[in-house]
């Protein structure tokens, strides 16, 4: 039943790590890209505060699948930018996590925010009356205690966006999802064969993140 | 603005925020200016390739509004579909028989770690082998199948947490006044608990609608997502009708999140009941996945200080 496996014909493990791939920049991108978001959707700025919330409302509203295509249709087909790959491999990966980048940074944004919303103003008003410098509140006082709020549900972030690395079969990257599909046209007869592994791929990525990182947030919790 | 990062600003800190804004200013204006003639450069801005969407009608009766009636109905009626599923799935999930609750919670886990994408290749496959379904209406179901799996499991975990989130006491009274598990369940716990889930539920809908595009992109849905190649060959314009689709998308699913927070406001105001309220934040697409600590804290969800909702303006 699992002789599709074996055959040597298909590259299950090279297809996951390309989705392992995808997910590690996407996450270290979106992190950075959120955190800029969530930094301009606090500031004392209106206009940033403004553009901050225009262009989390836009985006999240936005299918994932339209920005990648997007990217792949607008950006490199029609204006010609390839994001300094030079092959089509490399440029349909480029542009896949620049799309989840896009995409996965609005809900990192508002995943610091809310962070940053659970600490209450009273820690922020002692502080100042201590004396303190902005920069000194800002990190003694309400980041270390954001940061501890936020690990869990960036860690949700993170299982989605390990999730989502899939939608860039829609573009043609070599990922989990597009051999899976070839792989159940080619092998009618092993479907469930095909799909269980498949899954069994998916669970094993997400599992230990969640079970990790969810015991580190319990850990770390502010207890008020 | 008084916040937890900034006093309200004196003179100096006033002058500091006009340098700021205009930086930003500058900044966007420099980026806006990069893109605008990057797409000149490309001819994307003539007026050929826009002025079809006003002008020309049958680029709307033709494609985009029997795009988004498939995209509307995929997302409705998988809606539909896995409401009472998953209502089902998350009351199962609290069962006290541990041969109900774990097989259930199994299952839940299961269809939650796998992508959306995935359930839909695998449920078009599957009806191609063992299902009559004619190859026209295939995608539709597939669509929908794919949606349902994966999101019956999600609203299975919306119940549980709406229903963990009242507070102890409704289920004691209960108890104490002599009902049995399932009046419990179906006269007290439930009716608080379908309120309390309201904004969550919506939200969980823009889900949906949005996971349609994959439908469309991988499976032939005729859908919005999928228009955008047919209208593209036709009047060779990609990026004004991606941007139009984007559009229609943001438009909608603005609507529906924005109503969303209105009902959670509203909600959280409201005097009747125990003022427990499902967040929007808390369970979204995103908080998908396997929650190790349980999905969220019985009773946290109307205590915690709450960030507003994201159709909100700042």
């Amino acid at each position: 039943m699992f002789d599709f496996l074996e055959s040597g014909q298909y590259d299950v493990l090279g297809a996951f790590w390309v989705n392992v791939q995808l997910t590690f920049y996407s996450a270290i991108g979106s992190l950075v890209w959120g955190t800029v978001l969530a930094g301009m959707r606090v500031s004392p700025v209106p206009l940033m505060r403004a553009f901050g919330t225009a262009y989390v409302n836009v985006v999240r509203n936005t299918p994932l699948t339209l920005l990648i295509i997007g990217c792949s249709a607008g950006l490199y087909q029609t204006l010609g930018i390839s994001l300094g790959g030079d092959n089509f491999k490399d440029i349909g990966f480029r542009l896949a996590v620049l799309g989840l980048i896009a995409y996965t940074g609005t809900f990192v944004c508002e995943a610091l925010r809310s962070g940053i919303n659970t600490v209450p103003v009273g820690q922020a008003e002692a502080a100042r009356a201590l004396g303190l410098s902005f920069f000194q509140v800002l990190t003694l006082i309400v980041l270390p205690q954001a940061f501890r709020t936020v690990i869990a549900p960036l860690t949700n972030v993170l299982i989605a966006l390990t999730k989502n690395t899939t939608v860039a079969a829609t573009i043609g990257v070599a990922e989990a999802a597009l051999l899976m599909k070839e792989m159940i046209e080619n092998e009618a007869q092993a479907l469930f064969a095909v799909f269980a592994v498949f899954a069994l791929g998916f669970v094993v990525l997400t599992l230990p993140t969640g079970l990790v990182l969810g015991w580190v947030a319990k850990r770390v919790a502010v207890k008020r | 603005m008084s916040s937890v990062l900034y006093d309200t600003p004196g003179p100096r800190a006033k002058a500091r925020n006009w340098i700021y804004t205009g930086a930003f200013v500058v900044l966007s204006a420099a980026a806006l200016w990069w893109v605008l003639a990057k797409m000149a450069e490309k001819n994307q801005l003539d007026a050929a390739k826009w002025t079809p969407f006003v002008e020309d009608s049958q680029i709307w009766s033709t494609f985009l509004i029997p795009g988004l009636m498939v995209t509307l109905q995929a997302g409705v009626v998988a809606m539909v579909i896995a409401l009472p599923l998953g209502a089902l799935l998350g009351i199962a999930r609290l069962s006290d028989h541990a041969w109900v609750r774990k097989p259930v919670g199994a299952v839940v886990e299961f269809f939650r770690a796998i992508p959306v994408l995935m359930l839909m290749i695998f449920a078009s496959a599957f009806f191609v082998q063992f299902t009559p379904v004619t190859s026209d209406m295939r995608p539709f179901y597939a669509t929908v199948t794919g949606l349902v799996l994966y999101n019956a499991s999600v609203i299975a975990e919306i119940v549980r947490a709406g229903i963990l989130s009242l507070p102890r006491g409704q289920t004691d009274a209960a108890k104490a006044i002599g009902m049995r598990k399932s009046q419990v369940m179906t006269y007290v716990l439930l009716p608080q608990a379908v309120t309390a889930m309201l904004p969550a539920l919506v939200s969980q809908l823009v889900v949906i609608l949005k996971d349609t595009a994959l439908g469309g992109a991988v499976l032939g849905l005729p859908d919005l997502m999928s228009m955008y190649r047919q209208i593209s060959a036709n009047y060779a314009n990609t990026i004004a009708t991606l941007v139009v689709i984007a559009a229609l998308y943001i438009a909608f699913n603005f609507l529906l999140t924005s109503f969303a927070s209105w009902l959670e406001r509203k909600l959280r105001r409201s005097k009747k009941g125990t003022g427990t309220v499902l967040g929007v934040e808390e369970v979204d697409d995103l908080a998908a996945g396997p929650h190790p600590d349980g999905p969220v804290t019985p009773g946290a969800a109307g205590t915690v200080p709450e960030p507003e909702g994201p159709g909100e303006k700042a």
